[in-house]
């Protein structure tokens, strides 16, 4: 039975309610998307901004640190090994000094005291101890402790080092003690520069001998201002240092350099140098000995090798994220989307591809791989790209599952739209934002991995001249008795960059499904 | 019925998963450069009767008057079916190669006298992680939103944030180094159940612990706080139960739902324990024979080991699902 319904003219129709005012008030906000309501749920998480603004500023200092320093990876001094962090700053404080609290008996003490006596560069921090039974406690400057070196130089560079010394003044040249007053240790080290006081040894035992007033006795080598000297050069002196006059009312002058089989012995104040081999020989940009962080047991600074390796770890993490992501994002829309048999095959692989652990793949991989010293790199990268976007597909492929048989992508479809058009246009951007989180939370557990790999020493990048966070602290793990502090800022950043994307990513997944919050 | 055919289907699934790695792991390492550990001095047929027992050739000949070795090479899948045949009719995983202190050992004999430390250090982290990671979500949860649930909170951040790389590093540093309360390293010998043993141990005990107790404590107090929320506790403080006797009956009970497979899961999982802690504390256990096996490419025990893991790894997250679906039909884990 049909019926047609006359169109029913306008003045007809009235209302009901004419006399009563309409409360509803017209909706006069914006209208807001997606993003900018996530990004306001964002910002109210107090957690979160904090997560962000430390993430931003390590990034920054990874970035810009490694340029400030004029040291690089490749940097190593043998002499500067496990110094202590040392901070302009706090030079007057008890911490972060670069020295090392010590507590000894007198023969090593008197040692270091000796090199603040002779040079002025004080060894022992502004000469101060405590004495209580026999035992002195004092700071030990870790970079003023290396004390004097004997070093072999060619005349040229002698002379060259000589014409430093007058031009600027500083003394780095210090009189040279004759082979036979030197401590003579069986094992060890012998030929010790900072010896240059009267010593007896005993076995390996090294014992000082003191004048009547308790005093060091000097025992540099010198000669009558009437001989010859043994370098045949005679301004060799510093201005003002004019020799002495021994007992016999002789006038002597002190000798500077031994004569050797390639050119001569001197006696170096090792931090004076250093210097001038940094500022004028190799002119690298280095001026001073200063360690912000302090050096490895190798004598690389740990500032520069901190900074580097972070540098390092946010580029690998990011690339890894972004390869795992385009991987992910389209292994897991694919499975998702088509569903059925295609699914079922696709999480096959991927359940196979997960449960293997990385460290096989790794192993394997770096067996089979051979790219010179490239070959740890390679592996690394290769390993996670292998692996690693497992997870960001079965997210996709979650949120695929959730979207596709929605009601909007029916109407997409019954318009025509194409498979393609309906993944990429329609179900996929509303997924982003839990695709988004993940790659989020995905970059600091890559960074714990690559850290966890270079700590066992199984990723190992110095071939490459370059290191990373995993490589420090176990540097510092392996001489944690004697220079912990190598980890310590390492550890300190690991743990500040762990803490950090761990709130951000929080925030993020908060800010992006708030229904999820706090479960986990 | 319906979940005899879950279990069956989930362990062939686990079984077909563990054999096609377990084959590739086989064929790669099969494809690598041979290590013979004969000296270059040594006569020929050290080496060939090596290479022999190995299974990489057979049929050596050697021909007495030109000095000569023919022999055939034997396929990469024959060797996999005789590596089979052995472990399975001898229970014979092959020998130690290139590790000088397990050369000529078996690999079995090795790996199963370096297990006891690895699982003990797992108990004993469980032992300790499991009553104070629930004690502390329970007490977290009772007390939602007040002073000590955001104290919990933030301590709990700061946990599972704190690689165990670090943890294990601050142990060692402050306990062991500093205050003196335990050794650094772990005690060697087999007298693992001495006072001293497990006073050895206990650094490494924490350091594991430490990230455990954090995520029992987070996924306790998000458990509970939802059974708290739900309309049966109404109903059991309705029906006259006083908050406690709620809170124990009919709270912790429905809580414990997922918690245990969780804790299961984790059992299983720590059972291959953390080769950093491994390594930090020098434990002699599994992890630090992986690393050593991985560096010196001694192939019998990596091969052993890759399998181990591969199925720990398996297990642990079968067991979860499996139990999941025993305790809580309303899940069921990957089935359709």
């Amino acid at each position: 039975m049909e019926r047609t319904i006359p169109n029913i003219p306008k003045e007809k129709f009235n209302f009901v309610q004419k006399n009563d005012l309409i409360h509803d008030k017209q909706l006069a906000t914006k209208p807001r998307g997606y993003m900018a309501d996530a990004f306001a749920r964002f910002c109210k998480n107090k957690g979160a901004i904090v997560g962000a603004i430390i993430i931003i500023i390590l990034v920054l200092a990874a970035i810009i640190a490694p340029m400030c320093t004029p040291y690089t990876v490749k940097y190593m001094d043998a002499n500067y090994k496990s110094c202590f962090p040392r901070n302009e700053l706090f030079v007057s404080l008890p911490f972060w000094d670069g020295c090392e609290p010590r507590e000894d008996n007198k023969a090593t003490f008197m040692k270091y005291y000796a090199m603040g006596l002779e040079t002025g560069k004080n060894a022992v921090k502004n000469q101060e101890y405590s004495l209580e039974n026999d035992m002195y406690s004092y700071r030990l400057d870790s970079v003023h402790s290396v004390g004097a070196e004997y070093v072999s130089l060619t005349f040229e560079k002698y002379e060259a080092l000589q014409e430093y010394q007058n031009r600027t003044g500083i003394q780095v040249l210090y009189p040279v003690v004759a082979k036979s007053d030197r401590p003579q240790v069986i094992d060890g080290r012998k030929n010790d520069a900072d010896y240059y006081f009267k010593t007896t040894t005993k076995g390996n035992k090294i014992n000082i001998v003191y004048d009547e007033n308790g005093d060091i006795i000097p025992v540099y080598d010198y000669y009558l201002a009437t001989q010859t000297p043994n370098d045949g050069y005679n301004s060799l002196r510093i201005e003002g240092e004019d020799g002495f006059i021994n007992e016999n009312g002789q006038k002597c002058y002190y000798s500077y350099a031994l004569p050797n089989s390639t050119g001569y012995e001197v006696r170096v104040n090792y931090y004076e140098y250093y210097v001038y081999q940094h500022t004028e020989v190799l002119k690298d940009g280095i001026t001073t000995p200063s360690f912000l962080f302090g050096t490895t047991s190798e004598g690389q600074d740990v500032f520069t090798c901190l900074f580097s390796g972070a540098r390092f770890s946010f580029v690998f993490g990011l690339v890894v994220a972004v390869v795992n992501f385009l991987i992910g994002a389209f292994y897991g829309s694919t499975a998702g989307y088509y569903g059925g048999k295609t699914d079922l095959i696709m999480e096959r692989i991927t359940d196979v591809l997960s449960a293997v652990p990385t460290m096989i793949v790794i192993t394997l991989l770096k067996r089979h791989i051979d790219a010179g010293p490239a070959t740890d790199m390679l592996v690394l990268f290769i390993a996670f790209f292998a692996t690693g976007w497992i997870g960001m597909a079965s997210t996709t492929r979650m949120q695929f599952y959730r979207y596709k048989n929605q009601e909007y992508v029916l109407a997409a479809r019954t318009l025509g739209a194409k498979d393609r058009r309906l993944i990429f246009k329609h179900i996929f951007p509303n997924a982003l934002g839990t695709i988004v989180t993940s790659c989020a939370l995905v970059i600091p557990s890559m960074i714990y991995t690559e850290t966890n790999l270079t700590y066992l020493n199984i990723i190992d990048l110095t071939a490459m001249n370059m290191t990373t966070v995993g490589t420090l602290i176990a540097n510092g793990q392996e001489n944690l008795t004697t220079a912990a502090f190598i980890a310590l800022f390492p550890a300190i950043f690991l743990a500040l960059l762990m803490l950090s994307f761990n709130l951000f990513g929080n925030g993020l997944r908060d800010a992006f499904n708030p229904s999820l919050r706090g479960a986990e | 019925m319906y979940m005899f055919k879950y279990v069956l289907k989930r362990l062939g699934l686990m079984i077909m998963t563990f054999s096609i790695i377990f084959v590739m792991c086989f064929v790669l390492i099969k494809m690598l450069p041979i290590v013979v550990s004969a000296a270059t001095g040594d006569a020929a047929d050290i080496m060939y009767a090596q290479l022999e027992a190995r299974g990489y050739i057979m049929n050596v000949v050697r021909d007495p008057v030109a000095g000569t070795y023919t022999f055939d090479n034997v396929p990469v899948m024959i060797q996999l079916g005789n590596y089979l045949t052995r472990i399975f009719t001898e229970g014979d995983f092959g020998i130690g190669t290139s590790m000088v202190q397990f050369a000529n050992q078996p690999v079995w004999d090795v790996f199963v006298e370096k297990l006891p430390p690895t699982i003990l250090i797992n108990i004993y982290s469980s032992l300790i992680g499991v009553p104070i990671g629930l004690g502390l979500g329970i007490f977290a949860a009772l007390k939602k939103n007040k002073w000590q649930d955001q104290l919990i909170n933030v301590v709990v951040i700061l946990m599972i944030s704190l690689p165990s790389l670090v943890f294990g590093l601050l142990v060692q540093y402050f306990l062991c180094f500093k205050l003196q309360w335990f050794p650094i390293t772990m005690k060697s010998g087999y007298d693992y159940f001495t006072w001293d043993m497990f006073r050895s141990m206990l650094p490494a005990v924490l350091s594991l612990c430490l990230g455990s107790i954090a995520a029992y404590t987070r996924y306790t107090r998000a458990e509970l706080t939802e059974v708290l929320t739900s309309e049966f506790m109404l109903l059991a403080r309705t029906k006259g139960l006083t908050r406690s006797q709620a809170t124990v009956r009919h709270a912790l009970r429905n809580s414990m739902v997922p918690i245990f497979p969780m804790i299961l899961g984790e059992f299983i999982g720590v059972l291959s324990g953390s080769l950093i802690i491994e390594q930090m504390f020098s434990i002699p256990g599994v992890g630090g024979l992986y690393l050593s096996a991985i560096n010196s490419l001694d192939y019998d025990f990596f091969m052993l080991l890759s399998g181990f893991y591969t199925l720990v790894g398996l297990s642990a997250g079968i067991i979860v699902d499996i139990s999941y679906g025993f305790i809580d039909p309303r899940i069921r884990m990957g089935a359709k």
